[in-house]
């Protein structure tokens, strides 16, 4: 469950200020599929990097799952994104030299997932997300736009994560954003 | 994260650009070869000497005219005082107990030429007793040393060190043959074996003649330069030289404190000795360790370059999960995976270049272990400390501002 209330982000740049997000409130349940649509520039990735525990908001609250986020270190915000979120970022940030099957067992290898088991959940978010093995060891700049969009899908699938934040996941127009709470 | 994704983690990114990681490599192992192999030539140079002074004779003191401080000049030789000893005090050292054996000595540079050959050399001339080979571990290879009979008859004849001995008559056998001393005719009665420098004193080069000779007929005086004196037991060495300085000073009517000759034992020389080699190892210690030290500096440049570089890897790792305590593991696993696999060739490269040195007959070598140790030690705290260092700046990074990092 997340619930976010009088959500503000200003970002700071030297002395210039700009405000990204002005009093955002909203509550998702469990198993929700929500999708946030604005135009460009209109906060949509500042809301998901807050939702997804990446940054902070400068003012206001997040609760997710009964817990207050900004009350938690650093190293629980990790174990966090590690256990429950699954993150598709905008720009998809691959591990630049390095296969698609090291690129998706990323999160299994800091969520200590190993040997078989590890093997096993990186095949099955490969293989939904369209890949077969021949493409497994190929270097992320050896991938087409497409495919590097499945990899980024299939790292946020692999640890079977409670809450998927997708940042424009398909690239298409009609479904600007969309969190999808499996 | 477990030790095997580390390793993983470790070996894909120093792979991932190998001539950088090879270049600050070998800046830690030309670091850690020159530390290693300057110790070494440093802790050669040392034992050698020990060993040659070892062989100028055990358990020796040597009396000498002046006030002579080991390892240095004569420090005061006042109106006269390289005249003060004389036989009679080489003879009234024999009452004291504890000396097995007493050489009194005195030594002259000549000209020295062999009328057969036509060859000259300009050396050392001993005048010596007997006793000499004894107290200071000389062996006759051919022929004879001197002996009491030439002593009393002021015998003209002369025993040469090997390398005088090639000087004068390249591989001719010189027993026999006669060598011409400051316009005197000397029979060479004997040769020595080659003993080899001990840093100031070389036998090798000198040619000895009977005390009485010396003094009656090419110096002209009676005094002497040295006399050297055997003592029965290490043990017993510091209360004789005690005993031949209250001696000494007493027939001479000097102070206590102010004597007009000194003892020296090989413990001083020694003493000396290893001050000096110290001093030079660790001169070229200092020396090696500057190149260490830039070294460091390479890998501590490498680690802030690459964690910059690899800003937004930082932050996607962080982003998914990743503590910050495994981003320090990774760039520090790094560094030192750098350093030791650097620190293991640079080691074994020192060891080389020791062995090449010593094979080669440059000098003697000798690896110790601390030094390797030391070297080590320092490799992996360079790693640690420079690795660290970025290692937690990256680490401290929010995951978004690492991915916006440009
Ligand atoms: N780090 C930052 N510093 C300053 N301004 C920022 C920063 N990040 C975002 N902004 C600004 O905040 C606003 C919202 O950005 P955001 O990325 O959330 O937009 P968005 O809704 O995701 O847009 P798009 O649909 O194009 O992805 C933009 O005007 C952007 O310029
Ligand atoms: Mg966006």
């Amino acid at each position: 469950m997340i619930e976010i209330k009088d959500v503000t982000k200003i970002y700071k740049t030297g002395d210039v200020e700009f405000q990204a997000l002005y009093g955002v409130s909203f509550t998702i349940r469990d198993g929700e599929f929500v999708a946030i649509m604005g135009p460009s520039g209109s906060g949509k990735s500042t809301l998901m990097h807050i939702l997804g525990c990446l940054d902070t908001p400068t003012s206001g609250t997040y609760f997710l799952d009964g817990k207050n986020v900004a009350s938690l270190d650093d190293d629980a915000l990790a174990d966090i994104r590690k256990e429950k979120i699954g993150f598709v970022f905008q720009q998809f940030n691959l591990l630049p030299r390095t296969t698609v099957l090291r690129n998706v067992s990323l999160p299994l290898v800091y969520a200590s997932v190993r040997g078989d088991e590890r093997n096993k959940k990186v095949e099955k978010a490969l293989f939904s997300a369209g890949f077969d093995r021949s493409h497994f060891l190929h270097h992320s700049n050896q991938l087409s736009g497409g495919q590097i969009q499945r990899v980024a899908i299939a790292r946020a699938l692999v640890n079977n994560p409670s809450l998927i934040l997708a940042d424009e996941p398909t690239g298409n127009l009609d479904t600007k954003t969309r969190t999808a709470r499996l | 994260m477990t030790f095997a994704d580390l390793f993983h983690e470790t070996i894909a990114a120093l792979s991932a650009n190998k001539v950088r990681t090879g270049l600050t490599m070998l800046g830690i192992i030309i670091g850690i070869a020159s530390v290693i192999s300057m110790v070494s030539i440093g802790e050669g140079a040392k034992k050698s000497i020990e060993g040659s002074i070892q062989g100028l004779g055990s358990n020796l003191l040597t009396v000498m005219p002046g006030v002579v401080q080991p390892g240095r000049a004569v420090v005061s030789a006042g109106r006269g005082s390289s005249q003060t000893l004389k036989n009679t005090d080489a003879e009234a050292l024999r009452d004291i107990q504890g000396i097995s054996a007493i050489s009194p000595e005195l030594n002259r540079r000549f000209q020295i030429t062999a009328p057969t050959t036509g060859f000259n050399t300009n050396s050392t001339v001993i005048g010596a007793e007997p006793d000499y080979a004894l107290v200071r571990n000389l062996i006759t290879d051919n022929g004879s040393f001197i002996t009491a009979p030439h002593l009393r008859g002021l015998g003209r004849v002369a025993v040469l060190g090997p390398t005088a001995a090639t000087d004068l008559f390249g591989e001719e056998d010189p027993v026999g043959q006669s060598v011409r001393i400051n316009k005197m005719n000397f029979t060479v009665i004997g040769t020595l074996q080659k003993k080899g420098s001990a840093g100031f004193f070389n036998p090798d080069d000198m040619i000895f003649v009977p005390l009485s000779t010396m003094q009656k007929l090419l110096s002209g005086d009676d005094y002497l330069s040295t006399i050297a004196v055997s003592v029965t037991d290490k043990d017993m060495m510091p209360i004789v030289q005690q005993e031949i300085t209250a001696l000494l000073a007493e027939r001479h009517r000097v102070d206590l404190e102010s004597p007009d000759f000194s003892v020296i034992s090989q413990a001083d020389i020694l003493g000396t000795l290893t001050q000096v080699t110290t001093t030079f190892t660790l001169f070229l210690a200092s020396i090696a360790s500057i190149s260490l030290l830039v070294g460091g500096i390479g890998i501590m440049n490498m680690m802030l370059t690459t964690v910059t570089e690899r800003t937004r890897e930082i932050g996607l790792r962080k982003a998914i999960g990743a503590k910050r305590r495994d981003i320090n593991l990774q760039f520090l696993a790094e560094a030192v995976m750098l350093t030791f696999t650097g620190g293991l060739i640079g080691i074994l490269l020192g060891w080389l270049v020791a062995f090449g040195v010593t094979k080669l007959g440059i000098v003697q070598t000798s690896v110790s272990l601390s030094s390797i140790l030391l070297a080590f030690g320092v490799s992996g705290a360079i790693g640690i400390i420079f690795g660290y260092y970025p290692a937690r700046r990256a680490s401290n990074l929010s995951p978004i501002e690492a991915l916006r990092y440009e």
